[in-house]
């Protein structure tokens, strides 16, 4: 399947593209549109204005389709506080974690394509899911 | 902004809102106001104009949308560089009493006790990336505001080291 987004992307777009592969489409092809009203028929868009799949009622993206694809792996929900606070910064969870991945998606989408930024936070998504579901299980943060 | 030959580029919103619920209005004007924007006029704020910027005020077009008012977004530049410097004036001001707001509390917690010293620097410092964060023209103030809260910071360190701590060879 295709999926749509803006070009230039942050980390919204990023986790966004990251949670449709691992959870809803593993052959996930993905469109960056440098006009985001010019989205090809057949493709999803996400995180664009007006779509489905965007901000709806304070909620950022990443929620969005967690909520539309009733995702409730909790691990993935400790993953949302991070990216909603990441990108509207509005203080409506704790994520003390979110400010320094905010910066550190920033600087790589400065020297990254697209594409680029996409293989590359991959595994820090990854990674900070097998982190958070072993602080999950242990109860604490993990070593 | 100085030494620029022409007015930069704005991004302006233009707003409805319902007068009932309150909830939707009061939620997107405290949302304006977390960004800093200018007040135009009434219905009518604006920022300079970057990528981050625009994409906020594109989402907030649409939560105004959804809750059943109506939003345009413009890219706009003011007509003269003095408009433009009125503007920034204006949000620097704006920040200029959030700052000095910091430093009054800082000052004021200087001669408490530490742990309420440290309790009042975690505070603080929280607010001020708070207040850099919607800082686009930055005042004098900024760097006498970041100063003063490290000075309760490292005030709070010194009286902690203090107190004897065996060490590690």
């Amino acid at each position: 399947m295709r999926w749509a987004t803006r070009a230039n992307i942050h980390i919204d777009r990023a986790a966004c593209a990251w949670l449709i592969r691992r959870h809803l489409d593993p052959d996930a092809e993905f469109v960056f549109l440098a006009d985001p009203t010019d989205i090809p028929p057949d493709a999803t868009p996400f995180d664009l204005r007006g779509a489905e799949l965007g901000h709806h009622g304070g909620d950022c993206s990443f929620e969005t389709i967690l909520r539309h694809y009733e995702l409730t792996d909790p691990v993935l929900w400790r993953i949302a506080e991070i990216i909603h606070e990441a990108d509207l910064d509005d203080e409506r969870y704790d994520a003390p974690e979110a400010p320094g991945l905010d910066i550190a998606l920033r600087g790589l989408s400065m020297i990254s394509t697209d594409e680029q930024t996409l293989a590359l936070t991959g595994p820090l998504f990854e990674g900070l899911y097998e982190y958070y579901r072993r602080a999950l299980i242990l109860g604490r943060e993990p070593a | 902004m100085a030494g620029r030959s022409e007015p930069g580029s704005w991004v302006m919103l233009s707003y409805r809102l319902p007068r009932e619920p309150s909830t939707p209005r009061i939620t997107i004007w405290r949302k304006l106001k977390r960004l800093g924007v200018a007040q135009i006029g009434d219905g009518v704020v604006a920022l300079p104009a970057d990528a981050r910027t625009r994409e906020q005020l594109e989402w907030i077009a649409d939560e105004i949308t959804e809750a059943a008012g109506s939003a345009t977004l413009w890219l706009a530049q003011p007509t003269t560089l003095p408009a433009e410097r009125d503007l920034a004036t204006t949000m620097a001001t704006a920040r200029a009493t959030e700052y000095t707001q910091v430093i009054t509390t800082a000052a004021a917690a200087a001669d408490s006790p530490a742990p309420e010293r440290a309790a009042t620097a975690r505070r603080l410092r929280a607010e001020l990336r708070r207040i850099n964060r919607r800082d686009y023209f930055p005042p004098a103030e900024r760097d006498l505001a970041r100063l003063a809260v490290l000075d309760l910071t490292t005030t709070t360190a010194d009286t902690a080291q203090a107190t004897p701590v065996k060490e590690h060879p």
